[in-house]
């Protein structure tokens, strides 16, 4: 494996054999020294021209905790804001020598192009709204951690479908893993033929119940100019998920940031069905795993990593 | 005369042994053509050849009437990086295109007479094949106000359009209607309702949906469509429908003609060999063009539609773009591919080899964009200019990265290997092309 571009490239097995990596790192978080010299000497670059807090401090102590060298280049303040090209300034950086270049950018597409002109590897941490595999794999994990197998699950992806890498990565992340997946949202946020995906489509929350998982997803306040919900008052009405809607059993996922009363009521972010905490600590164990199955395996020091996905060149 | 070209040596050839078609003359056989002056003055078998007269071996090739296009971006003035005269017209003569049409999207606009008569004696110190020029309906494309259409055309504009842009206001696309009946010229639609297309960077479907990217609905060509046909139905004029991308735009067209409105149609080589699969292959900023490639189902019509009239002509719509503009992510690259010099190949190999259009009717359809212009249609008769080209139809040749006569390379069908390979071209009656053999 050289590279994590999308979730689309990988199998099931190769999903299981990073999140059983994943699992083999938890006790490195749990030591006192938090650090393990795996990729010592391996530099990681972070590129993010997207703000980002949780997915770019995660990897970020996942190098560390591998005791990577880690540099973190955001698109403010630098070159890019005098006009330099993607290109330019990915083979400038490429320059540094770095052994893997983590990318998050607003642009479908990004992180497979920066593959193609760098020697790096490369890890999609996000481009455009496309897919999020990371997020998608971390997912898993704390999910395969609270209910076992996903085989046979029902997940419900309640939200802003249209915009979201998020749910695009899931999606192909849990039918992979043997779920079966329900797409929710309004109308105007689904985006067209979304079944080729596929997944099923629902506009509404009456059959919320036959759900065993229900991953909601941000509702950004900058849809309602677009009209794409009237309003988020309208919006909480339809498809917020509370106490009333939350079934007994059913565990509840969101990516984070919480929008508090507009996708979620309070009660149930805060009630034991909700794994949103858990979901942000696998970010760092899952990541180690990323970076160690993209890294450990390359160049002479360490035995080779199974590949576990062909990246065209 | 409102083509204009580079003043070239009139060619003296004797073509021999060539398999010559021309559906619109109704030859369809293997004959000896004499071109002298630059004039087609014989066709007949065992011709011989006059001492000033070379000759051309033809045995194993065909010779069409040269392609006219009715649909190129020369990007002259003012985007020179992306395309000049001479090198979109040498890119004509290497697609075997005897004459091209300039779109107005330059900068300036080609918008006023002055704008435009410089261009065409620009035209005539570099133009390797005839080119003609559309000028703009509205002033800088801005769609608020007609420019001077009269006389734009006392100044040698074939027709009007604002390409890129459709003609937003119902109410100005009525007024340029109404005007024509004094200027003339037929109005050239790019017809998208931006309201629905948005910021969509593809078609919107199946494939959008796996990308994440921002679709571009098929109704936001058929419903513009739809509404200009009712104008022109309801103001008697004339109007070309610009690169057809959808079914349901078809069908518009199809309905349109029925109710007996003076309606014609283009459709590109991209459009009518490619689909937005070829995007979940690789995202090449060379698959992005507005209107963007659609699905099977829309492939499918636009080949029927030319199989059945509803589309009266073929476009290359061609449209260069500098290498750094187009290396960049999808959503932030330009639209627009290149064309000329892939056209009748891309054609061939994936339409008439495999046997769903017939050899005749692809060479008629690259032509006949001459008539919506009102110029004359390339024919291979006595006494006629010499507009010809001369093709292989067995060469085999891999659509390059680089390596056109444009100077663009944003080619869709780049790392493609395609059949038929155009070796000669005579655009109105002097040599423009000849295939560089290495021996």
């Amino acid at each position: 494996m050289r590279h994590l571009l999308s979730i689309e490239d990988l199998d099931r097995a190769a999903i299981e054999h990073i999140l059983d990596r994943a699992k083999s790192f938890t006790e490195v978080s749990e030591r006192e020294i938090k650090k393990v010299p795996a990729l010592r000497g391996r530099r990681v670059l972070n590129l993010f021209y997207e703000a980002s807090t949780r997915t770019r401090s995660s990897f970020e102590l996942a190098a560390k905790a591998l005791s990577a060298d880690v540099v973190n280049f955001a698109a403010g303040g630098s070159a890019v804001e005098k006009g330099e090209s993607l290109k330019d300034t990915v083979q400038t950086l490429s320059a540094y020598r770095p052994d893997l270049i983590v990318i998050r950018t607003p642009h479908v597409g990004a992180a497979h192009l920066v593959a193609r002109w760098t020697d790096a590897g490369v890890v999609n941490a996000g481009d455009g709204k496309h897919e999020h595999p990371t997020q998608a794999l971390l997912d898993v994990y704390a999910l395969r951690d609270r209910i076992g197998s996903l085989d046979g699950a029902s997940i419900w992806i309640v939200g802003d479908v249209l915009h979201s890498r998020v749910a695009r990565s899931c999606i192909h992340a849990y039918l992979k893993m043997g779920a079966r997946v329900t797409v929710c949202g309004p109308p105007t946020l689904i985006p067209r033929d979304m079944e080729a995906l596929g997944c099923d489509v629902e506009y509404t929350l009456d059959r919320l119940h036959e759900a065993d998982v229900v991953y909601a997803l941000r509702m950004q306040n900058e849809r309602m100019s677009d009209s794409f919900v009237p309003s988020l008052r309208e919006y909480a009405a339809r498809y917020q998920i509370d106490g009333s809607r939350l079934a007994p059993g059913q565990v509840l996922m969101h990516p984070g940031p919480v929008n508090r009363g507009v996708e979620l009521a309070a009660e149930v972010i805060d009630s034991p069905q909700a794994i949103i905490g858990q979901q942000v600590a696998a970010g760092v164990v899952v990541r180690m795993a990323v970076l160690y199955e993209l890294l450990a395996g390359r160049g002479a020091a360490q035995p080779a990593a199974p590949s576990i996905a062909a990246v065209p060149a | 005369m409102t083509l204009d070209a580079r003043p070239a040596a009139p060619a003296n050839l004797l073509i021999r042994g060539a398999y010559v078609l021309d559906p619109r003359a109704g030859i369809d056989a293997v004959l000896d053509v004499l071109v002298r002056g630059g004039e087609i003055a014989e066709l007949g078998s065992d011709l011989t050849a006059p001492d000033d007269v070379e000759v051309v071996d033809g045995e194993g090739r065909h010779l069409f009437p040269g392609f006219v296009d009715p649909h190129v971006h020369l990007r002259t003035p003012g985007q020179e990086h992306k395309e000049t005269l001479e090198s979109g017209t040498r890119a004509a003569a290497a697609g075997g295109y005897v004459t091209v049409v300039a779109m107005p999207n330059t900068e300036p606009v080609v918008d006023s007479a002055s704008v435009l008569l410089s261009l065409r004696e620009q035209a005539r110190r570099e133009a390797r094949v005839p080119v003609g020029f559309v000028a703009a309906v509205t002033r800088g494309l801005g769609g608020e106000a007609l420019t001077e259409m009269a006389e734009l055309r006392d100044a040698g504009a074939l027709g009007f359009t604002d390409d890129g842009k459709p003609v937003h206001r119902a109410g100005i696309l009525r007024k340029a209607l109404q005007y024509q009946r004094l200027a003339g010229g037929v109005l050239c639609l790019h017809e998208e309702d931006p309201t629905l297309s948005g910021r969509g960077v593809m078609h919107e479907g199946a494939v959008s949906a796996r990308l994440g990217l921002a679709g571009i609905p098929s109704v936001s060509e058929s419903t513009l469509i739809a509404r200009d046909a009712a104008l022109a139905g309801y103001e008697d004029g004339r109007i070309h429908i610009q690169h057809l991308s959808a079914r349901e735009s078809v069908e518009a067209v199809a309905a349109a003609k029925a109710r007996g409105v003076r309606i014609t149609a283009e459709a590109s080589p991209h459009h009518l060999t490619l689909t937005d699969q070829a995007l979940l292959e690789q995202l090449d900023t060379r698959l992005k063009m507005n209107p963007p490639l659609r699905a099977e189902e829309d492939r499918d019509a636009l080949v029927t539609g030319l199989r059945e009239g509803t589309i009266d002509c073929i476009a290359t719509d061609h449209a260069p773009h500098a290498r750094e503009e187009k290396e960049v992510p999808f959503e932030e690259a330009p639209m627009g591919t290149t064309g000329l010099e892939t056209a009748f190949a891309a054609l061939y190999t994936e339409l008439v080899l495999p046997g769903v259009l017939p050899l005749a009717l692809v060479v008629d359809k690259l032509s006949a964009g001459a008539t919506l212009l009102d110029l004359p249609v390339p024919a291979i008769e006595r006494g006629r200019p010499a507009d010809l080209c001369l093709v292989d139809l067995d060469a085999e040749w891999e659509a390059g990265e680089h390596g056109y006569e444009s100077r663009a390379d944003n080619c869709c069908f780049a790392g493609r290997t395609l059949r038929g390979r155009v070796v000669a071209t005579v655009a109105a009656g002097a040599v423009a092309y000849r295939e560089r053999v290495l021996a």
